[in-house]
């Protein structure tokens, strides 16, 4: 069997706003438009994962938060409704998942192995988290790709933001080993906004663009510096200055899914496409795809 | 009992192992049982709803309020889902949640009435009204935690409920969804071992009991920042303001601890407060500044919606209703509690110490009560080793001779590592009794090795000569420190 790879990750944001922006048929309210730039960021980085045909679309999502240990999907088919618990008028989004159980239990093993908790769903009342649900549809609206879905283990995050990040790299570096034994394709899609203060006045039409900003100059200055990192291939760097940056920024990457991504994908230090950049009521979002097999045309493209 | 917007208030805990799993394990037994004790005593409450906030519902956008008037759902728990599904269907009280929502408005603050098919209500709410309310006999109101709001504003919420009781002219029971400590077991436990995850949130959770006992509800507000910063407050124990502000600021209640036990190491507690004196819903006071710096009130100022023409309502400004003065006086009433309501919740746990000679009886090498670390008596016997230091023995082995210095010495080392392992220091003794076997032989050489290590300190002492010591030691310390 072919050994398989992490064919590219994605920061994959999750704003309910831009689901309902689109006026998907899955979605209950419907819009008259909103934040098209993340919309659009989205469609191009879409257009890429798709001629990648990955096997399998892997999160790692916020909005599903544990403490006692990292959670799995166990079961192949999860149906229901999804509606954010902050914003329910804009998002109620019927939902029909395939899971792929042998790769979730893959990567759970491969977390056992290397010592820490975990825990498989099985209740078929399970409801998927909006945060998984919502950056899944904007990258695969078709949803003909199974998925994994991995818990955020927050526990780690009690102590320091330093020890939160060494377990992120366990979870990252058991995610890979799991996919290279499976011989799949995968993709990583880490569920998080950047800076991650919210106001908390909406308009009357939250679709209204008018409004719609950064939440403080300083998130958005925090927000452009590791958005550049990203796009110079520092990686490493960014790992590193990543416990203050949540500190400056109150940066939902916190709880681990972009240095999970990053630690999976053995930390790049190629450059990032960044797809695009958003607010979405106050906070900064950014779509970027790490994309190797991209980075290898490019860098043929310069050679020749 | 007096008549009163709130009937009873109570203070709970909504973790699900409560209500779906109380068998694994004897502390979560006796949480289910004394929810059954809520039960009861909400049954005999002459009361119109039952309000709940719940720290588990949190909301960005001001405050959202449940306005569907039976939702239903199977709900699970996104981390215990092993559990089980719990299915659901309550009966609300639509026409309060408006009234509340419209007082919160009256502040200033952003709210929305929630009525959508399947919107996730949260754990906590869910698991206390299953249980303190399954059959619905009273409707339900239920208010979200916002994510931002500190201390003012979280109290204006709670006056605002007040307000909007009186205006409805209903009598509500009152219940805050809230751990106390919130730090969970990050790894799996049996059941059957849970406990509180450390001795400093036992505590604090210790402290605030005994306080709530006491019936000091706005004493407990003033605490509420030292409580979550040393005990990693459920959200901030920020639902211990609402609940404050609704009921009238004052320390005019009779508490009752039904339970206090850990659920996956948090501090569950249920706790009961009958107000001894009528509670007043407090003015509407739009004057009232932000000195608290509330978060969510510096989000506001930074987002200048009004300059920029925000098309959200402004702030109504409703006049002050005058109120006639009450005649009660609060402060004329003492109601005498029953001395069963006055537990003396104080920091009480024993140490074992790894590291030292085991008991040779069925005692701990120390004790924490209260403020005091009490050791017991501590020989110069080694851990894991039946030879004690300075003493050679004989082929009977009886001892042949001993030498006081090394035995004193080995015992001030045993005792410096049961306090330090007790999270104390040998700087912190207060008071030591010491029980020599050969006062005119020994007192010498263990009173030079004593100064060696006391003179700076200056314990007071106590020594005294024994007939023997239960094992062939010489010398035996009885240690007081300060933990």
């Amino acid at each position: 069997m072919t050994q398989g790879s992490i064919v590219a990750g994605v920061l994959a944001p999750h704003p309910p706003h831009l689901v309902y922006g689109e006026n998907p048929p899955q979605n209950e309210p419907k819009s008259e438009c909103g934040w098209e730039e993340l919309r659009w960021a989205y469609e191009r980085c879409r257009a890429n994962i798709k001629a990648l045909k990955p096997d399998v679309l892997i999160v790692h999502s916020p909005h599903w938060p544990t403490v006692v240990g990292t959670h799995f999907l166990g079961l192949p088919h999860f149906k229901g409704l999804s509606v954010d618990p902050v914003f329910p008028h804009l998002f109620r989004y019927t939902y029909d998942v395939k899971v792929d159980v042998e790769l979730s239990l893959q990567i759970r093993d491969a977390c056992a192995k290397a010592g820490m908790a975990t825990s498989v769903v099985t209740n078929p009342d399970f409801r998927l988290d909006y945060g998984s649900i919502i950056c899944l549809h904007l990258i695969n609206p078709s949803w003909d790709i199974p998925v994994v879905l991995i818990s955020s283990n927050q526990a780690a995050f009690y102590f320091s933001n330093e020890i939160g990040a060494q377990v992120s790299k366990d979870l990252g570096d058991a995610t890979r080993q799991a996919i290279e034994i499976s011989g799949k394709r995968a993709v990583l899609l880490a569920s998080s906004s950047l800076s991650h203060r919210h106001f908390v006045h909406e308009p009357d039409i939250p679709e209204d663009m008018s409004y719609e900003r950064i939440h403080h100059h300083g998130q958005y200055l925090w927000d452009m510096k590791v958005i550049d990192m990203m796009k110079k291939g520092q990686c490493k760097e960014l790992l590193d200055i990543l416990p203050e940056f949540i500190e400056m920024a109150a940066a939902e990457v916190k709880v681990g899914a972009l240095s999970w991504m990053l630690e999976a994908m053995q930390i790049p230090s190629y450059p990032a496409i960044v797809h695009g950049y958003g607010t979405v009521i106050g906070t900064g979002n950014a779509v970027v795809e790490w994309n190797p097999s991209l980075q290898d045309k490019n860098a043929k493209g310069r050679n020749a | 009992m007096n008549t009163t917007i709130v009937s009873k208030a109570y203070i709970v805990s909504g973790m699900p192992h409560i209500l779906l799993a109380p068998e694994q394990s004897p502390g979560w037994t006796r949480l289910h049982e004394a929810y059954a004790e809520l039960r009861d005593d909400i049954a005999r409450q002459d009361a119109d709803l039952i309000l709940y906030f719940s720290t588990q519902w949190l909301s960005i956008l001001g405050y959202t309020f449940q306005a569907d008037p039976r939702p239903e759902w199977l709900h699970v728990d996104q981390e215990f889902h092993a559990l089980g599904s719990i299915p659901y269907q309550f009966t609300m009280d639509v026409d309060f949640a408006q009234v509340y929502a419209d007082e919160v408005d009256q502040l200033g603050y952003k709210t929305k009435l929630i009525n959508y098919r399947g919107f996730p209500i949260d754990t906590g709410t869910i698991v206390a009204q299953k249980l303190l309310n399954p059959d619905n006999r009273l409707p339900a109101a239920i208010v979200s935690c916002n994510m931002y709001s500190e201390k003012e504003e979280t109290t204006r919420v709670g006056q605002a409920a007040a307000r909007a009781l009186k205006k409805s002219g209903k009598r509500a029971v009152v219940v805050l969804v809230s751990s106390l400590s919130h730090r969970f077991h990050v790894q799996p436990i049996d059941p059957r071992d849970d406990k509180i995850s450390s001795k400093k949130d036992d505590e604090w959770n210790r402290k605030v009991l005994e306080l709530l006992a006491a019936g000091d509800v706005e004493d407990v507000a003033q605490t509420v920042r030292d409580f979550a910063k040393q005990a990693n407050g459920d959200m901030k124990f920020k639902g211990m303001w609402w609940l404050n502000g609704l009921l009238g600021q004052t320390n005019d209640f009779e508490g009752k601890i039904f339970a206090y036990e850990p659920v996956m190491g948090t501090g569950a507690a249920l706790i009961g407060l009958t107000p001894t004196a009528p509670i007043e819903a407090a003015d509407l006071d739009l004057s009232q500044g932000s000195e608290e710096g509330s978060q969510a009130e510096l989000v506001e100022e930074l987002t200048n919606f009004d300059t920029m023409a925000m098309p959200s309502k402004p702030r109504k400004t409703a006049a002050p209703v005058s109120q006639p003065k009450p005649s009660f006086n609060p402060k004329a009433s003492v109601v005498p509690r029953p001395e069963n309501l006055k537990p003396t919740y104080l920091a009480d746990y024993e140490i074992v110490s790894k590291n030292s000679a085991e008991p040779v009886g069925t005692y701990p090498h120390a004790r924490r009560y209260g403020d005091f670390l009490f050791l017991s008596g501590i020989g110069p016997r080694q851990v894991g080793s039946k030879e004690i230091p300075g003493i050679t023995f004989d082929e009977h082995r009886n001892v042949a001779s001993y030498d006081i210095r090394v035995q004193t010495r080995a015992v001030i080392g045993a005792v410096k590592r049961i306090l330090e392992e007790s999270g104390s220091s040998l700087d912190k003794v207060i008071d030591i009794q010491v029980f020599l076997t050969n006062m005119k032989a020994d007192f010498p050489g263990y009173n030079e090795v004593y100064n060696e290590a006391f003179k700076d300190i200056r314990p007071t002492r106590t020594t005294v000569e024994v007939g023997s010591l239960p094992t062939p030691i010489a010398v035996e310390f009885k240690v007081i420190a300060r933990p």
